[in-house]
C-alpha cells in the first residue's frame, strides 16, 4: 500500500524495511532533514564516524563480516568526495554497500551552490550503479532498488543521491516487495553442459588445482561448504586469492597456501603446472597471474564467476561457468556424483609428490631472531596466541598485509578483512570498527603498517565512542614498507621518501584517543605484549617495534612467471644489506 | 631493437591480436545519465569509439538505441560487449558485425562555396551521389548525402575540390539484414 510521507522520512522507513540496522555517516547541511528522522527512531543506529572515508570502510568491514549490505550516509560535496575512495575499494573488491548522499535543492544543481558537486558524475565510474532522486515519488523505488542492485549479481557499491527538496518534499513511499528491476537480472545457476564439460575435465585431469578466490566468500556460506565438499570428494589441492582466504580452511591437508605475487611456492607451482585449473570465483588478476604469456601455459581452465565481463578478460579460457558460486558448485557435485568418476590414482599421488616436493621448499621461512622482532614472527604468534578465539582480521595495505595473509590462517569465511583490489591504506581500522560493530564479543584485530595506520586514525575516536574493543597492532618498521622494498629491486636501493621521519609515539597517540597503548621491541616479550593487547579491556594500539629492513617473499618479480620466484633466503642478506644506508644502520 | 621498458611491478603486454571493427547496437533504458555511462565506459577501459549514434527509438518505453562502431582485438570487443552487458540500464547488446552484414547509413550535410564553374561541377556531382539540395544561394550549397560512410567520404572528398565550408555527419546508424531483432 501506498503511503504518504516526507522523502527524508522514506529513507528511514526503506533502510527499516531492508531489515538495515546500522548506518555508518557523517551529517551536514544537505542530509539534515534525513538526520532528524534519524532522531526520532531507534531501529537504525547511526554510527558517527570522523571522516566519510572511515564511514564506507566500515561499512565494508561490516558488509564483509556479515555478508549484509553495508549502509553509509554522507552529504553532499565533500561528504560525497571523501567516500569516493572507499567507493571505489567497494567496487573492486565486490562488496555490497548502499551510499546516501544528500545534494542540494534541484534548483540549485548545476550552480555550483555550497556543498555542490556532481556526485553522480563522480561515482559513475567507481559504482556499480547510481541515482539522482529529482522527485520524491521516485524515491522509495530507487531506495529498493539500489539494495537490490547491490547485492544482486557480482556485489558491489551503488550511490543514491537525494536533493535536500526532496528530502523535505512529500510523496507515496513503496515497499520492497513491490520492486521489479526492469533490466537488471543477473544470471544465477549455470549452463548445464558448461557444468558437464567443468565434471569431465576435472575427472579427468591428473595434474588438478583448484584457484579460490573472493566470489566464495561473496557467495555466501554455503559456497565455502560446498567448496570444502566438492575439494574432499576430489581429494585435490586448492589454493586461494587474498580475497578468498578462509573459504577453504587453512589447516586442510589439502590447502597450498596463498598464491599470487607474495603466495607460497608450492601454490605458485602447482599453478604453473597443472594441466585443469579450476577457477572459483576469482578474476585472474595481474598479481596472481604475473607474466600472462607464461602463466600455467599447459592447463586447461575452467572459471566459474558470475561476472560475464571477467570471462576472457586477462586469461582465455576453455570452460567459463556464468553463475553463483554456490549454484554451480551445487550442480558440479551433483553431476560428479552421478557419474562416480574413475580418477587416476597413481598420476594424483605423483602430482601431491610433486608439490609436497615443492612445500619441502618452506618457502615462508624467514631468520629468526632473538634481539630483535621479525613482522613475520609478530604475526606467527598473534595467531597461535588467538586459536581458541573468536578472531576477525582487518588489515591495512603493505608488506603487513601479506605477511598477515602468510601468516595468519583462516579456517572460515568471512573472517579476513582487507584491501585487495585497489589496495587502500587506511582501510583496516575503519573495517575493524565496522566488524566489531557487528561482532560486539568478539575478538577483532587490525594488523597495520606503522604509515598505513596514520591514514584512517580519526576514526579511533569512533570506537571510543561505541565502546568498541579494536585491537590495532601496528608491525612498525618506520619504512612504507613495500614501497621500499620495491625501490630496493627497481629503483637502485634509491628510498625516495618512502622513510617516515617523525613517526608519533603510537602509546602516547593511544592514550590521547582514550586507548590502551602497548609497547614492545624484545622477541622475548612479544607473547606478553601480545596477550596484553588482547586481554586488556576496550581499544588497544599495540606498536609492536619489528626489523626495518624485513621484506616480504616469496615474491614473483615483475615480469617473470609462476616457476621463477624470488625466495627470501636468496635475496634478503645481500639486498637488504646494501639497502641499509646511513639513516637504516641507526635504526636496527 | 633495443630494449628500453623500465621494470615496473605490472606484467607487460604479452598478447598481440590484429585489430577488428564491429557495429554494436546498444539498446538502453532512456534514463538521466545513460550515455555518460557508455562513454564513461569507453573512455575510462580504454575503448575505442569510431562513431556514436543516439536517440530515443520506443518513446512509451523509455527505450533508446546507442549505436557504436568501434575497433579493437577480438578479446577486447568481448571485453566491451560483456562490460556494457553489466551495465544496469542496459536492455541488450547485438554485434551487428558479428550477425551478418548490417545495414549502416550515415547521413551528411555538406556545405559547399564558390561561383562559376566550381559551382555547376559541385551540383552536377552531387547530382550523381543522389545529394538534395536544401539550402542555396548564389554563392553556395548545402547538400543532404546518405549512405555508407564510404560514400559519404568519398563526396566529401571531391567537395573539397570545389570549395567545401564545413562538414555535419551525424555517425552511423545500423540495423541487422532479416526479420529479427538484432
Amino acid at each position: 500500500m501506498a503511503r504518504q510521507m516526507t522523502g527524508a522520512e522514506m529513507v528511514i522507513k526503506a533502510l527499516q524495511d531492508q531489515g538495515v540496522e546500522h548506518i555508518f555517516g557523517y551529517p551536514g547541511g544537505a542530509v539534515l532533514p534525513i538526520y532528524d528522522e534519524l532522531f526520532q527512531q531507534d531501529k537504525v543506529r547511526h554510527i558517527l564516524v570522523r571522516q566519510e572515508g572511515g564511514a564506507v570502510h566500515a561499512a565494508e568491514g561490516y558488509a564483509r563480516s556479515t555478508g549484509k549490505v553495508g549502509v553509509v550516509l554522507v552529504t553532499s560535496g565533500p561528504g560525497a568526495t571523501n567516500a569516493v575512495t572507499g567507493l571505489t575499494d567497494a567496487l573492486m573488491d565486490s562488496i555490497p554497500l548502499v551510499c546516501i548522499t544528500g545534494q542540494v535543492p534541484t534548483h540549485l544543481i548545476g550552480n555550483d551552490a555550497f556543498q555542490e558537486c556532481d556526485t553522480v558524475g563522480i561515482t559513475r565510474p567507481c559504482t556499480k550503479h547510481n541515482w539522482l532522486v529529482r522527485d520524491v515519488n521516485d524515491l522509495a523505488r530507487v531506495l529498493h532498488e539500489a539494495f537490490y542492485v547491490a547485492k544482486t549479481g557480482r556485489p558491489g557499491p551503488v550511490v543514491v543521491d537525494i536533493p535536500k527538496d526532496v528530502q523535505f518534499g512529500t510523496g507515496n513511499y513503496v515497499g520492497p516487495s513491490n520492486i521489479q528491476h526492469k533490466t537488471y537480472k543477473p544470471r544465477m545457476k549455470p549452463e548445464q553442459t558448461a557444468v558437464r564439460d567443468a565434471v569431465d575435465l576435472l575427472a579427468n585431469a591428473k595434474k588438478p588445482v583448484f584457484y579460490t578466490g573472493g566470489g566464495v566468500i561473496n557467495s555466501g556460506p554455503k559456497a565455502s561448504q560446498l567448496l570444502r565438499e566438492f575439494a574432499r570428494l576430489t581429494g585435490y589441492p586448492v589454493t586461494s586469492t587474498l580475497m578468498g582466504l578462509g573459504a577453504f580452511p587453512a589447516s586442510d591437508k589439502q590447502w597450498l597456501g596463498m598464491l599470487g605475487m607474495h603466495g607460497t611456492y608450492e601454490a605458485n607451482l602447482a599453478m604453473h603446472d597443472c594441466d585443469v585449473m579450476f577457477c572459483v570465483g576469482a578474476r585472474f588478476d595481474d598479481r596472481i597471474t604475473g607474466r600472462l604469456d607464461a602463466f600455467s601455459p599447459g592447463s586447461k581452465k575452467i572459471h566459474i564467476d558470475i561476472d560475464p565481463s571477467s570471462i576472457n578478460k586477462n586469461v582465455h579460457v576453455d570452460v567459463p561457468i556464468i553463475g553463483d558460486v554456490a549454484y554451480v558448485l551445487e550442480d558440479m557435485l551433483r553431476v560428479w556424483k552421478a557419474k562416480s568418476p574413475q580418477l587416476d590414482k597413481a598420476a594424483h599421488k605423483a602430482w601431491w609428490k610433486q608439490i609436497e616436493g615443492w612445500r619441502a621448499k618452506h618457502s615462508l621461512s624467514y631468520k629468526k631472531h632473538d634481539d630483535f622482532i621479525m613482522p613475520q614472527y609478530a604475526v606467527e604468534r598473534l595467531y597461535e596466541l588467538t586459536r581458541d578465539k573468536d578472531v576477525y582480521i582487518t588489515t591495512e595495505v603493505g608488506q603487513h598485509q601479506m605477511w598477515a595473509a602468510q601468516f595468519f590462517h583462516f579456517d572460515e569465511p568471512n573472517r579476513w578483512m582487507t584491501s585487495g583490489g585497489l589496495g587502500t591504506m587506511g582501510y583496516g581500522l575503519p573495517a575493524a570498527v565496522g566488524a566489531q560493530l557487528a561482532h560486539p564479543k568478539s575478538l577483532v584485530v587490525d594488523i597495520a603498517g606503522d604509515a598505513s595506520i596514520l591514514m584512517n586514525i580519526q576514526e579511533a575516536s569512533t570506537a571510543v565512542q561505541y565502546h568498541l574493543p579494536v585491537k590495532v597492532m601496528i608491525l612498525n618498521n618506520q619504512y612504507m614498507g613495500m614501497v621500499r622494498q620495491w625501490q630496493q629491486l627497481l629503483h637502485g636501493n634509491r628510498l625516495s621518501e618512502s622513510y617516515t621521519e617523525a613517526l608519533p609515539d603510537f602509546v602516547k597517540l593511544a592514550e590521547a584517543y582514550g586507548w590502551s597503548g602497548v609497547y614492545c621491541d624484545k622477541p622475548a616479550d612479544l607473547d606478553d605484549a601480545i596477550k596484553q593487547m588482547i586481554e586488556t579491556p576496550g581499544p588497544v594500539i599495540f606498536d609492536c617495534r619489528v626489523a626495518n629492513l624485513a621484506n616480504c617473499f616469496p615474491m614473483i618479480p615483475s615480469g617473470k612467471a609462476h616457476n621463477e620466484m624470488l625466495m627470501g633466503e636468496e635475496v634478503s642478506d645481500e639486498l637488504v644489506g646494501s639497502a641499509i644506508g646511513k639513516e637504516g644502520k641507526a635504526l636496527v | 631493437m633495443v630494449q628500453t621498458q623500465k621494470q615496473t611491478h605490472y606484467p607487460s603486454l604479452t598478447t598481440h591480436e590484429g585489430i577488428v571493427q564491429r557495429t554494436l547496437s546498444i539498446v538502453v533504458d532512456n534514463e538521466p545519465g545513460v550515455l555518460a555511462r557508455v562513454i564513461g565506459l569507453f573512455s575510462g577501459r580504454g575503448y575505442n569509439i569510431d562513431s556514436l549514434t543516439v536517440t530515443e527509438t520506443e518513446h512509451a518505453k523509455h527505450v533508446s538505441r546507442i549505436t557504436i562502431v568501434t575497433t579493437g582485438t577480438p578479446m577486447v570487443i568481448a571485453q566491451i560487449k560483456a562490460q556494457l552487458e553489466r551495465l544496469v540500464p542496459v536492455h541488450r547488446v547485438g554485434d551487428l558485425t558479428e550477425g551478418g552484414r548490417p545495414i549502416e547509413r550515415e547521413l551528411a550535410l555538406v556545405k559547399v562555396g564558390g561561383k562559376g564553374e566550381k559551382r555547376i561541377e559541385a551540383l552536377r556531382m552531387a547530382e550523381i551521389f543522389r545529394a538534395n539540395v536544401i539550402d542555396a544561394s548564389t554563392e553556395h550549397f548545402v547538400f543532404e548525402v546518405t549512405g555508407k560512410s564510404s560514400k559519404i567520404e568519398q563526396f566529401i572528398s571531391i567537395m573539397t575540390e570545389l570549395g567545401l565550408v564545413e562538414v555535419a555527419r551525424t555517425g552511423i546508424a545500423a540495423i541487422s539484414r532479416g526479420a529479427q531483432v538484432s
